[in-house]
């Protein structure tokens, strides 16, 4: 089953000279950037760089003070809201829900009936070997399950754009190789248009198709690398170690 | 197993401390009844006890099923509409401050001599803690988790009944649990302020005619009550809030 979620012909995801200040505190700068459809965008930088301001700006959860954030072709907050689905750093699951249920809170946001929004859910922890967890609450599952789990509940509703904030930024280095893995081969057959923030380059050139580099703040693209590497790709490629090394470079400049 | 046995254990130190105490000679009788003249009286003057026993429980528990509601409601309220919550938190407070003992006789002439000053005390007693916990827990929902919601595109309601409701429950809990206690004290100011039964006023008329161990039996019961309507809260958070079992029963 395919989670059907296309409107195909409109640029999914723009940035036009976008800046964003918090009062005297510029946050970005001037940033141009274009996601192309079923592309993975990684945007890398150092902490305070903006990086979760921009998703927050694609989000609809702030505005821009100057410049344009257009989501398949659509600039108000809202709509922009509509076409995203926003992955926290933080799983952020509701410890009273099982995981099946937390995973359904996306669907029973747009209106639909709880038990609905579970019957819909089950075939997607059935495809992605989350099965025998569906009736566990969060304080049972590893921090790697929940992780899973909630990005289940992001794909869940079928939205187009994924904004991934740090996604596995608070998981050990094991799990986190885990599910970089996991979270590929999930994107390999449930593809989407990713925005996917970060501060680890390694991960950046793993997941992506193309990895852009902030400056330190006011952030601003300072560099942009091609990962054209065939899928499944392993984190021991060299060409790999290639790009992390070159936008270690840049970010260290 | 070993808590419950502690317990147990304390509870029996405690009583063996007051019969000592109690036996001492320069302990006047009429100020002080031994364990065993207090359980005399529980056994001799059981039915009327029992029956003041059950006039007090009914006033408690009405009085507080009250204070839920309107704790609930005004919570509810004062969450979603700031400018009510900045306007009557102020308020809210002043209402804890003004010593009830003083109301009492008031809602006494106010509400005649019945059960109605009862629960009116009992209500305002209980009223702040729920309130004031309700309100602490509606507002703890980390703000990421409103992001998350608001970017899920959740109308206000649908964060309100999926996160903040489940997210204030032991919160709530909190506050109940301090209501039940404190709501039997409620209910003996309200009878001690006019009243023709309940154990309260059962004390008090103890008290004048010097019948010690009945006073004292009376102050059993009374705790007996606040602990047990305690014990049940407790009950009914496990049940609740299934996924909080951080602290156990007592």
């Amino acid at each position: 089953m395919q989670i059907e979620a296309e409107a195909p012909t409109m640029e999914p995801l723009s940035f036009e000279k976008v800046s964003r200040r918090f009062g005297a505190l510029s946050a970005l700068v001037d940033v141009d950037m274009r996601v192309s459809r079923h592309e993975i965008l990684a945007v890398v930088g150092p902490s305070g760089c903006g990086k979760s301001t921009l998703l927050e700006l694609v989000a609809g959860l702030q505005e821009p003070d100057e410049g344009t954030v257009r989501v398949l072709g659509d600039t108000r907050a809202a709509d922009r809201r509509a076409a995203c689905a926003y992955m926290p750093q933080r799983d952020l699951l509701l410890p009273w829900r099982d995981a099946l249920g937390n995973a359904a809170l996306a669907l029973e946001c747009q209106g639909i009936a709880r038990a609905e929004a579970r019957r819909r859910a089950k075939p997607l922890f059935e495809r992605f070997g989350l099965s025998e967890f569906e009736r566990s609450r969060p304080n049972a599952l590893s921090g790697g399950m929940r992780q899973r789990v909630a990005f289940l509940r992001t794909l869940l509703p079928g939205r187009p754009v994924l904004l991934l904030d740090e996604p596995f930024g608070a998981l050990d280095a094991i799990t986190r190789t885990d599910l970089q893995e996991w979270l590929a081969g999930t994107l390999a057959v449930e593809p989407r248009t990713v925005l996917l923030v970060t501060h680890d380059v390694e991960e950046a050139a793993f997941l992506a198709d193309r990895v852009v580099v902030l400056s330190p703040r006011p952030g601003r693209p300072v560099a942009e690398f091609e990962v054209d590497l065939p899928r499944p790709r392993s984190a021991a490629d060299p060409a790999l170690a290639q790009i992390k090394a070159e936008a270690l470079e840049v970010l260290r400049r | 197993m070993i808590r419950a046995l502690l317990a147990l254990m304390l509870v029996a130190l405690f009583v063996l401390a007051w019969q000592g105490v109690a036996t001492l000679g320069s302990v006047d009788d009429l100020t002080l009844a031994s364990p065993v003249e207090t359980w005399g009286a529980l056994r001799d003057d059981w039915s009327l006890l029992a029956d003041n026993a059950a006039v007090t429980l009914v006033e408690v528990v009405i009085g507080l099923a009250i204070s839920v509601a309107a704790g609930v409601l005004f919570a509810l309220a004062m969450h979603l509409v700031r400018p009510l919550r900045d306007a009557a938190y102020p308020l809210l407070v002043a209402s804890q401050a003004i010593p009830v003992v003083v109301l009492a006789p008031i809602f006494v002439l106010a509400f005649d001599y019945g059960i109605g000053p009862k629960l009116a005390i009992v209500a305002l007693i209980c009223f702040f803690p729920i309130t004031v916990n309700l309100l602490d827990g509606l507002r703890s929902t980390p703000p990421e988790l409103l992001k998350l919601m608001r970017s899920m595109g959740a109308s206000r309601l649908r964060t309100l009944r999926s996160v903040e409701l489940p997210a204030s429950l032991p919160s709530l809990f909190s506050g109940l649990k301090v209501a039940a206690t404190v709501s039997v004290i409620g209910a003996v100011f309200g009878e001690w302020a006019g009243a023709d039964e309940g154990l309260g006023r059962l004390v008090l008329l103890g008290n004048n005619q010097l019948q010690t161990p009945r006073v004292y039996a009376g102050i059993v019961l009374l705790t007996v009550m606040a602990v047990g309507l305690f014990a049940l809260v407790a009950l009914a958070e496990r049940a609740a809030c299934p996924w909080n079992r951080k602290e156990r029963l007592v």
